[in-house]
């Protein structure tokens, strides 16, 4: 059996928000029977441009079922530029992890999203329309899919983009393919896909970064080492606002009142971001 | 809770009778059988008595046709490894498509070392065609290796008649029994089976021991080298305790086979009868004619069999899927795909499979509770 955690088996258990919404502002729909999960999100946004309600229906297993609930509880009272935001992390996150060999499940939560908000742009059908050339025959996996999840990822092996997209799980004809991708990132031969990795990779040829640049790179940091970091002794991190400098965050948790807190701050969480933004950089807490 | 244990093609209870004959294995009698005093001759003498009860249950010739494994996967693979041996000169092996991993696995690894692999197809029933047996043995036929009864499905093939084509043929045929000892009659005088492989935790013995049954007059060659135990066949200090327990479970199925197969397959058509009458869109897998009487294997249309899994987990029902997403793979299982069910059936694949500690109340816990898990899953399901 699957070494699931508490919070996955808890929304599987428990799903949330599950059913269709009437008359939705977006709708999208991702995977297929054969391949063994299929998600169908939905949307209503309210006056003020925010999701005010998110519902999904799921076929799938354990993981998939859960990653959809988790997903919906994520995006509820964010605007859509917000919601674009999420990776697939944050949903595996938000559920304490979940096995490598199923982030596929939390990919397909994000794809959904994405295809919700682009059917609500008029971007696209509600079932989505995959961009590039199809790499995975078996799964049916695009090159554009297979970059955008491995950069997001870092992913470096064809088992990582297995585990992650399904890609390569079926014949395995395309391995040297997915190999190939692999290494056009690793060579820098393929244009970065989000503002955290432009923003990176202007930092890479010392370009100064601008303060938003600054704020997905801290974003992706907070979310993809320094929470998984502190949530691992019970405590958590909110990234509140960055003017020039300056970083300002809530520590939350076991972090709130532990008498290292400070010796956390400076030697772990702002070291973290000086190295990869600016040696200039310094963190602040803000307390409750 | 009481876990209700519908997981038996996996693993069995060791019987209470079995571990009564083990215990003095690991208490009293530890001595090494190999040994020259009577501390450790008297093990040896054991040792035989199960080899004995061993060889009654297969109907071999005698116990000197049995050698002790660690487990049905060495005896598949001791077998498959000792015909090539005996014929060098012969490239070809013929198998199924369904066969358990311990010979697919191993047909597929010696087919990256340049052999000509065989793997022959069953129909939507699981059936194999036994004509496209007769029709790939040729000149250069190692082997035949085709399994007695299917462990998802429970599909027993005709071993007589396969048995009799490879003989017509003058090849030799190995069998995985793993899952038919205790389920079917066996005869091996009647059936010319040159090696037949079973394992111990299918019928009520531990983990950790098999038997290779080796038709007198067939060659073999050992793949564990060292001192001379097992006449030669197998080195290494015998799993005394171990072995005394599979003749116990040999000696059990041996006594209770017809009333345990009775009542498994009254238990066993009750579940399926009870599901198929109280669900929609439920679909037997495999040859309902043709089938262990232990075992059912169920797809349920619109839902995945992981989740189904875990869900009868929380009720303490413990049962087996051929799902992609509980194996770790990505793929449902290879039996599925072999029979050709349609993807989104083989994902909510279930399999039940009893033995003889099984009672009414297991089937009845299942009854109730089966029905409303897949309401709730196809609830949830954007195609149900």
């Amino acid at each position: 059996m699957w070494n699931y955690t508490e919070k996955v088996i808890e929304h599987f258990i428990h799903p949330r928000n599950v059913g269709e919404i009437e008359n939705p502002d977006g709708v999208g729909e991702v995977g297929s029977l054969a391949c063994g999960d299929m998600l169908r999100l939905s949307f209503k946004l309210d006056d003020e441009g925010r999701i005010v309600d998110a519902r999904f229906k799921t076929f799938g297993c354990a993981s998939a079922i859960a990653s959809s609930s988790a997903l919906t509880e994520i995006i509820r009272g964010k605007t859509l530029e917000e919601a674009e935001r999420i990776t697939n992390r944050d949903i595996a996150e938000y559920l304490g992890g979940l096995p490598e060999e199923k982030m596929h499940c939390s990919v397909m939560g994000r794809e959904a999203l994405e295809a919700a908000i682009a059917n609500y742009r008029g971007e696209g059908a509600e079932t989505r329309t995959l961009e590039g050339t199809v790499v995975c025959k078996c799964y049916g996996v695009t090159d554009e899919q297979i970059r955008k999840v491995a950069r997001e990822n870092r992913l470096t092996t064809v088992e990582e983009v297995t585990n992650y997209t399904k890609a390569g799980g079926g014949c395995g004809l395309c391995h040297e393919r997915i190999q190939e991708i692999l290494d056009e990132i690793r060579n820098g031969k393929t244009a970065p896909t989000t503002p955290a990795q432009v923003a990176q990779e202007k930092k890479a040829k010392g370009l100064a970064l601008t303060n938003i640049e600054k704020i997905h790179i801290i974003e992706q940091l907070i979310s993809e080492r320094i929470r998984p970091a502190l949530r691992q002794d019970g405590g958590d991190i909110d990234l509140l606002d960055v003017d020039q400098n300056v970083v300002y965050v809530r520590l939350k948790g076991a972090c709130e009142n532990c008498p290292s807190a400070n010796y956390t701050m400076r030697q772990f969480i702002e070291k973290e971001i000086q190295r990869e933004v600016s040696p200039s950089i310094r963190v602040e807490e803000v307390r409750a | 809770m009481k876990a209700i244990y519908l997981d038996n093609n996996a693993t069995t209870r060791v019987a209470p009778e079995v571990i009564d004959a083990m215990l003095p294995f690991l208490r009293e009698m530890w001595g090494n059988p190999s040994s020259m005093h009577t501390f450790g001759g008297q093990v040896g003498r054991h040792i035989e008595r199960a080899r004995e009860q061993v060889a009654l249950t297969l109907g071999a010739a005698g116990p000197d046709e049995i050698v002790f494994t660690s487990c049905g996967t060495e005896s598949d693979n001791a077998a498959i490894m000792s015909a090539l041996a005996a014929a060098p000169d012969k490239k070809r092996i013929v198998t199924t498509k369904v066969e358990h991993p311990a010979v697919l696995n191993l047909a597929r690894h010696l087919e990256g070392r340049g052999m000509d692999v065989v793997y022959l197809p069953v129909d939507s029933q699981g059936r194999l065609d036994l004509d496209a047996l007769r029709d790939s043995i040729d000149d250069q036929t190692a082997l035949v290796s085709v399994m007695w009864a299917n462990n998802e499905t429970g599909v027993v093939f005709p071993i007589e008649e396969i048995a009799a084509i490879c003989s017509d043929r003058g090849v030799v045929l190995h069998t995985d029994a793993v899952q038919t000892i205790g389920k079917l009659p066996c005869d091996l005088r009647e059936t010319p089976v040159a090696y037949l492989s079973m394992s111990g935790h299918k019928i009520h013995a531990p983990k950790g021991i098999g038997a290779l049954y080796i038709r007198r007059g067939t060659k073999f060659s050992p793949m564990i080298i060292g001192g001379h135990q097992e006449r030669g066949r197998r080195a290494g200090t015998e799993n005394a305790a171990s072995i005394v327990g599979l003749g116990k479970a040999c000696e059990l199925a041996m006594a209770h086979w017809k009333e345990d197969c009775r009542q498994m397959a009254a238990l066993r058509d009750r579940l399926e009868k009870g599901l198929i009458d109280s669900i929609p869109r439920v679909h037997i897998h495999g040859d309902t004619g043709h089938r262990l009487p232990n075992t059912t294997n169920l797809g349920f249309e619109s839902v995945e069999g992981e989740a189904i899994l875990l869900l009868l987990n929380e009720h303490n029902i413990c049962a087996s899927s051929g799902s992609a997403c509980a194996s770790g793979s990505l793929d449902p299982s290879h039996v599925m795909i072999a029979m050709g069910v349609p993807f989104e059936r083989a994902h909510g694949s279930i399999r039940f499979s009893l033995s003889r500690y099984n009672t009414e109340d297991d089937v009845d816990a299942v009854l109730t509770h089966m029905p409303g898990i897949i309401k709730r899953l196809r609830e949830l399901s954007p195609v149900a």
